[in-house]
Order: C-alpha cells, then sequence, then structure tokens
C-alpha cells in the first residue's frame, strides 16, 4: 500500500449541541484524487477546514504528510502548509491586489525569487489555470465569476504543492471551462504526481479526475471506494444521487 | 572534456549551488552550457524545484546563448516542477523566433518533457508586460480627475440628503409604512447602548473644566465660585452636544458604514433593488429617524453628566456645597443656554446618520473601498459637527441668545 497522505481517524466535530462528524476516518494515499461528496451540511467543507487546520476539531486525530499538526511548532508547520495550497469555495482571493500580486503572494512569503521570475512564473500559473495574461493586472472585483476561480486554482498552484485542496472549484463554470478545468487537474495530478482532495456535486468532475469517492453522511464516511463501486451500494441517498438524470448519465 | 567543447559558463557556477546536506548527500542544483562543435549542450543537475531555482534564476539570465542548436541534457537531472520547466523553457526557447519551435533533449526523463511540453503549451499569448511609468501627463490627469470628483461628490452629496429627507418626510406621512423594527434595533444599538460612554466621558469632561475653571478663576479674580457658571455654561451650550457627537461620529459611524458597506459589498443592496425595496426607505430612514429620536436623550445625559462632575468636584475641591452648586446654577445657567444646546442636538443626528449611510453606500466590491468609506465617514462626520457647531455658535451669537 503506497504512503498516507491525509489520515484521519476518530473524528469528532460539534457546534454547540450540534454534532457534524462523530467517529470518522479516512485515509488519502499519495497521488490520488478524492472525491468527497454528501448531502448538504453534512460537513465537506468542515472536514477539509480540519484538515488544514482552520478549525479545531472536539476530538480525533488529523496527520498530513505523517504528522500530526498539533504537535508540531510553529516553523515546522510553515514548512508543511508550504506544501499543500487550499483553493476555497467562493475563491477568497485578496480583494487589494491584481489576480497576478495574488499569485505572487505565496511565492513572496516562501521563496527567495526575484520579482521578475515571480511575475513570469505567475502568469505562466495564470496561463496554466485557463487565464489570458490580460487579466492578471485586474483586480479580482473586476473580474467574472468564473474567472475568479481559475484566478484562485493559479493562485492554489503557485508554489507547485503536493497536496491540493480544492472546495466546489468547478461550481458556477460553464460546461467547456469546468472541462478544461478537469483536464489540467488530471494532466497536473500525473505531472506532478499531485494528491488532490476535492470536494465537489460535479458529477462530471467526479467521473473525469476521480480515483475514489468518498460518501459522507450520518457524521460519518459512509462509504470509500472508485466511483463504479459506489455507485452500486445500496443507499438511498446515493441511489438518488447516482440514479438521477444527470447521474445516469455519468455512470 | 573532449576536444573542442568549451564551458561557457565558469566552473564555479556549479559549485555556488551545493545547496547543503540532505539526507546524507550533497544536493546538486547546477547548469553547465558547453560547446559540441555544431550544436551546443545545456546541461541542468539535481532537483529543478520551487525550493531550488531562485538562486539558478539569477544566474541563468546572465547566460549568452549561442548563435547555434542547444540541446538540453537532463541525465543528471532529479526532481523538476513547473517553475523549473519555465526557467528552462524561458532559456531555450521563447528567446527568438527560430527556437521556439523546441529543442532536442539529452537522456531520458518523462517527467520533464511532460512539463517542459506542458510550460511550452501554455507560452505568452500576448504582448508582454510592460509596466506603466508615471508622466507628467498622468499628473496632470490626476489632479483633473481628483477636481471633477470632488464637483461630482458634491453634487451626489447633495442629490442624497434630498432624496433621504424627501423619503424620511413623505414616510412621515404614512408611519404604518417605516420599518419600526429596525428603527427600534438601531435606538438601542447606537442610542441607548452609548449612553454609558457618553455619560461617562462628559463626566470627565466636566471634572476637567471645573479644576482648570477653579485654578483659573482663582489666581485672576481671587474667587473660585465662579466655576459653577463656568461649567454649566460650557457643558450645556457647548460640550454636552459636541462630545455627543464625536462619540457618535466614532462609533455609530463607523458601524453604519460598515453594515451597509458589506451589505453593498456581498450584493445584497442591489438584491433589495431588484425585490422592489428601496435601500434609502429599508436602510437610511430607520437609522436616520433613530438618530433623530435617540441624539437629544444622549445630549441630556451628556450635560447632566458634565454638570454632576463639576458639582463633585466643586464640592470636594473647591467647597462649594451642591445646595449652593445647584442654587447658583438655577439662579445664574439660564435655562435658555440648554435649550441652546439642545437645539443642535438633531443636526448632529442627521449629520451621523447621513455621512454614515452615504459612506456606506459608495463601498464598492474590494475590501480597500470598505476601509476607505468607513475612515471617511468618521472623518467626514466629525468635521461637519465642529464646523455646525461653529456656525450656530455665530449666529446664537448674533441674535444674542
Amino acid at each position: 500500500m503506497t504512503e498516507a497522505i491525509i489520515d484521519v481517524k476518530g473524528l469528532r466535530t460539534q457546534f454547540g449541541d450540534h454534532v457534524v462528524h462523530d467517529n470518522l476516518d479516512m485515509t488519502v494515499y499519495r497521488g490520488e484524487t478524492i472525491g468527497v461528496i454528501g448531502p448538504s451540511g453534512c460537513g465537506k467543507s468542515v472536514l477539509l477546514s480540519e484538515i488544514v487546520g482552520l478549525l479545531e476539531p472536539a476530538a480525533g486525530e488529523i496527520r498530513v504528510f505523517g504528522q500530526d499538526l498539533d504537535a508540531l511548532s510553529a516553523g515546522d508547520r510553515r514548512q508543511i502548509e508550504q506544501r499543500w495550497a487550499v483553493m476555497f469555495q467562493d475563491g477568497a482571493l485578496f480583494s487589494n491586489l491584481t489576480v497576478r500580486e495574488n499569485v505572487m503572494a505565496p511565492m513572496r512569503e516562501h521563496t527567495d525569487f526575484s520579482e521578475q521570475l515571480m511575475s513570469e512564473l505567475a502568469d505562466l500559473k495564470i496561463r496554466m489555470a485557463g487565464l489570458t495574461v490580460a487579466s492578471a493586472p485586474k483586480h479580482p472585483s473586476d473580474l467574472s465569476g468564473g474567472m475568479r476561480k481559475r484566478a484562485a486554482l493559479a493562485r492554489a498552484l503557485a508554489l507547485d504543492p503536493e497536496l491540493l485542496f480544492l472546495d466546489e472549484p468547478t461550481a458556477g463554470l460553464d460546461p467547456i471551462t469546468a472541462g478544461k478545468f478537469d483536464d489540467l487537474l488530471k494532466e497536473l495530478s500525473r505531472l506532478l504526481g499531485l494528491t488532490v482532495f476535492l470536494v465537489t456535486h460535479d458529477l462530471d468532475t467526479l467521473k473525469a479526475t476521480c480515483d475514489r469517492i468518498a460518501v459522507l453522511g450520518d457524521k460519518r464516511v459512509k462509504f470509500i471506494g472508485p466511483l463504479a463501486e459506489v455507485a452500486q451500494v445500496d443507499d438511498p441517498w446515493i441511489q438518488e444521487y447516482f440514479g438521477g438524470p444527470r447521474g445516469r448519465a455519468v455512470v | 572534456m573532449g576536444q573542442g567543447w568549451k564551458v561557457w559558463s565558469c566552473p564555479n557556477v556549479c559549485l555556488k549551488f551545493f545547496k547543503g546536506l540532505t539526507g546524507g548527500t550533497f544536493e546538486l542544483s547546477a547548469f553547465q552550457l558547453v560547446d559540441a562543435g555544431d550544436h551546443a549542450i545545456l546541461k541542468v543537475v539535481g532537483d529543478w524545484t520551487v525550493s531550488t531555482v531562485g538562486e539558478i534564476d539569477s544566474e541563468i539570465r546572465k547566460l549568452k546563448l549561442p548563435d547555434k542548436p542547444v540541446v538540453l541534457n537532463v541525465t543528471e537531472l532529479g526532481r523538476m516542477d513547473t517553475a523549473g520547466a519555465w526557467i528552462i523553457e524561458r532559456t531555450l526557447s521563447f528567446p527568438s523566433e527560430q527556437s521556439a519551435d523546441g529543442f532536442r533533449i539529452e537522456g531520458r526523463h518523462d517527467e520533464a518533457e511532460a512539463l517542459l511540453n506542458l510550460v511550452y503549451e501554455r507560452r505568452e499569448d500576448g504582448p508582454p508586460h510592460e509596466p506603466h511609468r508615471f508622466t507628467l501627463i498622468d499628473f496632470l490627469a490626476r489632479i483633473g480627475r481628483v477636481f471633477v470628483n470632488f464637483l461630482e461628490e458634491s453634487a451626489d452629496t447633495l442629490s442624497f440628503i434630498g432624496r433621504v429627507v424627501a423619503s424620511t418626510l413623505k414616510l412621515l406621512t404614512q408611519p404604518h409604512k417605516i420599518r419600526w423594527t429596525s428603527v427600534v434595533s438601531v435606538m438601542e444599538e447606537a442610542g441607548l447602548d452609548a449612553l454609558p460612554i457618553v455619560c461617562f466621558l462628559s463626566f470627565f469632561v466636566g471634572v476637567v473644566i471645573a479644576f482648570i475653571g477653579a485654578t483659573m478663576l482663582q489666581q485672576t479674580l481671587g474667587s473660585t465660585v465662579f466655576t459653577v457658571e463656568l461649567v454649566g455654561w460650557a457643558m450645556m451650550r457647548e460640550f454636552g452636544v459636541v462630545l455627543t457627537g464625536i462619540l457618535l461620529a466614532g462609533r455609530t459611524n463607523s458601524s453604519f458604514t460598515a453594515q451597509i458597506g458589506s451589505m453593498k459589498m456581498r450584493q445584497e443592496v442591489d438584491a433589495m433593488r431588484t425585490l422592489g425595496l428601496d435601500p434609502i426607505e429599508t436602510l437610511v430612514t430607520p437609522r436616520v429617524l433613530a438618530m433623530l429620536i435617540m441624539t437629544p436623550f444622549l445630549t441630556f445625559g451628556a450635560t447632566l453628566s458634565g454638570l454632576l462632575g463639576g458639582l463633585i468636584i466643586s464640592w470636594l475641591a473647591l467647597d462649594i456645597s451642591p445646595i449652593l452648586y445647584v442654587a447658583r446654577l438655577q439662579d445664574l445657567v439660564t435655562v435658555q443656554n440648554f435649550w441652546v444646546g439642545m437645539s443642535k442636538s438633531p443636526f448632529i443626528a442627521l449629520i451621523v446618520a447621513i455621512v454614515a449611510c452615504r459612506q456606506g453606500l459608495l463601498v464598492e466590491g474590494n475590501v480597500q473601498s470598505l476601509g476607505r468609506a468607513t475612515t471617511a465617514s468618521v472623518v467626514h462626520a466629525i468635521f461637519l459637527i465642529i464646523v455646525v457647531d461653529a456656525v450656530f455658535a455665530m449666529i446664537y451669537m448674533e441674535l444674542g441668545i
């Protein structure tokens, strides 16, 4: 079995009396693309926030790259954080910076690159994410929703991360762009050995990019496995999910 | 090295890139350009990733490529990512048209080949980015723009005030249409909750005036009893209302602007318009009404606590008993002074509410404009409060009140 990149054990998440996850276990292996699906409000984005350390779980252990993040010193934690990147649901671009400066921000923080190289690489990532360099000097508020998503992806790719967290990356994109995004994701994960943690509702993306699918429900991971297997599972929510007109086209 | 090979880049360039000991072996990230007769060879060694190419980049920029085909040798290349691939592609493919078709690769490195292709496919799609130079024309244009903005802004502010007044007056004739829930909630948040801090501040200002007044009066007139009149006049006519205004400007202006501004940023104001709700009626008028109702009470509270501060100092430090203090206040500081102060409070309320809402509605899509609007809101409000107070002082003086 290959190396576990993310290892979640006995996770419990609670907001007041409301329990979101209870005794949740999940493992993501190096090089795979895992798609996380589940009904609205089942805690997909919350799980992502907990893995990247934005939220403190009530109980349980989360290991990323084999390290328990809570036990690390601030310096070691920064080292680890350089190796992953997160693309948030609505982009979360810095609105006072231009797109190019947004992509340069992580480089400025973590590398010794010259201004010129940073700007060249930023333009490269912007083109890789499917934008033209014409949008590089613009501010995020001047971009359309889809372009903002692509700019956010460019920023996530800025430091060539090993592990990429994507929260609904293709939501709000037109089918052509979403398709290009899927291709890019596949190409990158193949070329760079990228491990991808993907929260999505886009069935086409699931089919095109994911090696395994994790279904969240009943406060835990209900099923985990390849798309074909998960689609066969006898569970009312899964059957409705894949059995609908959109799902049938994919499975 | 064989016959005819010439080393272009200085051999000690390689030595500069010893990246230190990792796992017991030296990791070398370097390049070397060698001449091989009809072609040249660029040999890349070690890891070419984000963490190593920073130093390589500045060296490879200095490299002069010979006027013949260059072959890339990857036999000793370690790991590579898009940053490394970009530097190689930029050096070998992009400088001239004839080399843009690509270059030969010596040695097998599937990852590098694929990455180089990926980067090559996404090469420049437009003219390179030229940083804009600031010229005299830009300078003049900027001055012109500021002036035009100022004129437009003045006209817009006047029209905004007009719209708010019209909408408020219209609503006052149809009281059932006023959003009383939000009026009451703003009254609590911006009025009642501000009462303790307004009174507290005013109390201490009363204390300070009594102290300074007593010292000064003792020195000039040899009598401290006039402190009562001094505190009475100052608190009732000016400080009660101005202190309330400045506190509201700091407290309420910033909160109103931030509330409306973030609603504007999140397109909630646009949503209201499409639902047929007038933002002036739903957001601005309740705030204006709530401030109009609450500011006189706050001014009243501030005046009373200021007088109380003066009373306590007079009693403790100047031996003026509270009874004497109140008696002198009643006899010598006429109630007219109190009404002079109170008459200004509705204007303070209007300044605070209208400036705050106006700035909130000016916010655009980015965070910076929210910060700018909040600052402007507080500064403009304090400025206007002081100016209006001065205008009132002159008017009342001319009227002899």
